[in-house]
């Protein structure tokens, strides 16, 4: 769906030195970023402000061309192409909105169906479902400009979807909404990406838009991947340590730092309260459950994965 | 071409939302119309006609003027100027539409709504209170296109000034050159009649008379139509073409603002 090789975006920044000289300096935005995204894939974009992600997206979209490198969305070249291309993929720009500021909402819809050539059935069914789903009856006949950020951003998911398209491209979707807004954007992101296939690039600062949406993370920092792989996988690769946290009923006879697989211990309140470290490639959670209910009667147990904050904190620590 | 139709009609119903603003415009519209009329008359009773411009004739001036001044947008607008300082444009950029076509349309739509409120009520107040030159009515087909072809050309030139933000970011300046010289320089101040023979002829080899004293010269009958209207297909073609590349360089070139 996306094939990018190498690429690179330059910009020229010009500064002034005198009355009539400049000084024309070369910024480069991407520096050689590799990124292959399968059909149904939902992939996370992430990475610090001014890391490159909306250039990418930009060049992706076929709004910049690229410096260097290979781009092909959904088999087309999106600098030569975009037209083409913009009939086949959805995007939302969080911080942009794509409806017309003084018209109802409906009409925003009704508009972009002639921009985008739809035919009548087909907006008509993927419109229903929207506005069912996201719950937009209420507002489809205020004009945008009225509507809050939380209505406006499920009218832009929404203008997004009606031409149906092969990849929807969300440019930090969620920013700026409450928790309950993003958690009713997310469930209806989860289920366009389940059950309608559809491929998902997202990036965000959200991490947890990510945790509930992206089975794949790619990092990158100055124009550059850092890492690219499962979630699962990069949690696995920054902090190989998890932590069994046991609720005992009485403090242990001898200290369970000599259980098999465990690297450190940590007690709380008396020794009712134990945190033991492990590597999960020494053992698993269950055998050492197994272990630590030999020695003392458990109360209470929980198993903590880092979360993803952490492990994308230590990813950019890496560099 | 359904799209841009579709286009073209919510720029009509975008600007219809406006009903106050149109009226305040009209309002000060006829206000200025009335004192140019009083101008303009005093010259001509006092002098006789200048450069054929009797009473009659100068009261069609004097309201089609200030009618087709709104039609065509005689100002600059700065609409797409905000979106590209504000990174917005990214939006307008990735539709499946060229971006200058689309434009187009909208604002096809916002001079229809324009036609009724703004064009036809000076045209009729000042065909009621003054007297009034009307053409044969054959030549009411040829002022309806020269008066889009004034559109068009007005069209053009503010999309470059808008456009000229790409490389400026802030194009302020240009715009306050533009909005002084353009009265003068397209025939809205006086009649381009009454300038020296030599001022007259290097202004019309300029776009500017284009946007209004084409028109109103086709409504007048002075001269040959035909030339008129080719000179206005002429800039109204010449300057689109020069904005389409503006915009594809502009493409290549620039940066989008913002994350």
């Amino acid at each position: 769906m996306i094939e990018v090789r190498d690429l690179r975006r330059e910009f020229t920044r010009t500064r002034k030195l005198g009355r009539f000289r400049r000084e024309r300096t070369r910024v480069v935005a991407v520096d050689g970023v590799d990124l292959a995204v399968a059909a149904g894939e939902a992939v996370g974009y992430v990475g610090p402000n001014g890391a490159g992600k909306s250039t990418t997206i930009k060049v992706l979209t076929g709004v910049l061309v690229p410096t260097a490198g290979h781009v092909r969305v959904c088999g087309v070249d999106p600098a030569r192409q975009r037209r083409e291309l913009a009939r086949r993929i959805g995007v939302v720009f969080g911080q942009r909105s794509q409806l017309w500021w003084d018209l109802p909402l409906a009409e925003s819809f009704d508009l972009l169906r002639a921009v985008y050539r739809v035919p009548a059935a087909d907006y008509a069914r993927r419109r229903a479902e929207c506005v069912e789903l996201l719950e937009l009856g209420p507002f489809l006949a205020t004009p945008v400009r009225q509507l809050s950020l939380g209505q406006r951003m499920r009218g832009e998911i929404t203008a997004a979807l009606l031409h149906g398209p092969e990849l929807l491209v969300l440019d930090e979707p969620t920013i700026g909404l409450d928790l309950e807004s993003k958690e009713r954007l997310r469930e209806f992101l989860a289920e366009l990406h389940t059950s309608r296939g559809t491929t998902v690039l997202l990036t965000t600062h959200d991490l947890d838009d990510i945790e509930r949406l992206c089975p794949r993370l790619v990092v990158i920092d100055r124009g550059r991947v850092l890492a690219d792989g499962p979630l699962d996988a990069l949690r696995a690769e920054v902090s190989p340590e998890r932590v069994l946290v046991v609720d005992l009923e009485r403090p242990p006879a001898a200290p369970l730092d000599d259980l098999p697989g465990v690297v450190s211990v940590r007690a709380e309140l008396g020794g009712l309260r134990q945190h033991l470290s492990f590597r999960r490639a020494d053992t698993t959670a269950a055998a050492l459950i197994a272990a630590v209910a030999g020695r003392a009667a458990v109360h209470d147990l929980s198993v903590e994965e880092p979360e993803i904050d952490e492990v994308v904190r230590r990813l950019y620590a890496r560099r | 071409m359904r799209a841009y139709a579709r286009l073209a009609l919510a720029g009509f119903r975008r600007h219809s939302i406006y009903r106050g603003a149109m009226f305040a415009g009209l309002a000060t519209n006829v206000v200025f119309g009335v004192i140019r009329m009083t101008v303009l008359v005093a010259a001509v009773s006092a002098a006789g006609p200048i450069a054929g411009y009797d009473t009659a004739t100068s009261a069609v001036y004097v309201w089609l003027g200030q009618g087709l001044l709104a039609f065509v947008v005689l100002w600059g607008d700065t609409h797409l100027a905000e979106r590209v300082r504000t990174g917005d444009v990214v939006v307008d950029l990735y539709r499946p539409w060229h971006l200058q076509a689309a434009l187009f349309a909208e604002d096809v739509g916002r001079a229809g709504f324009a036609v009724l409120v703004r064009l036809v009520p000076p045209v009729a107040l000042g065909a009621l209170l003054f007297p009034f030159r009307w053409p044969d009515p054959v030549v009411l087909p040829l002022f309806a296109v020269s008066a889009v072809l004034a559109l068009a050309t007005s069209f053009a030139v503010r999309f470059l000034l808008n456009a000229s933000t790409f490389w400026l970011l802030e194009n302020r300046g240009l715009l306050s050159v533009y909005n002084v010289l353009t009265p003068v320089l397209c025939g809205l101040a006086v009649p381009l009649d009454f300038f020296p023979g030599w001022a007259r002829d290097a202004l019309w080899s300029t776009p500017f008379p284009a946007m209004i004293q084409a028109p109103i010269d086709v409504f007048l009958e002075r001269g040959s139509p035909w030339a008129v209207l080719a000179h206005q297909a002429f800039w109204a073609a010449a300057l689109a073409a020069l904005g389409y590349f503006v915009l594809l360089r502009a493409m290549r070139k620039v940066v989008v603002q913002g994350g």
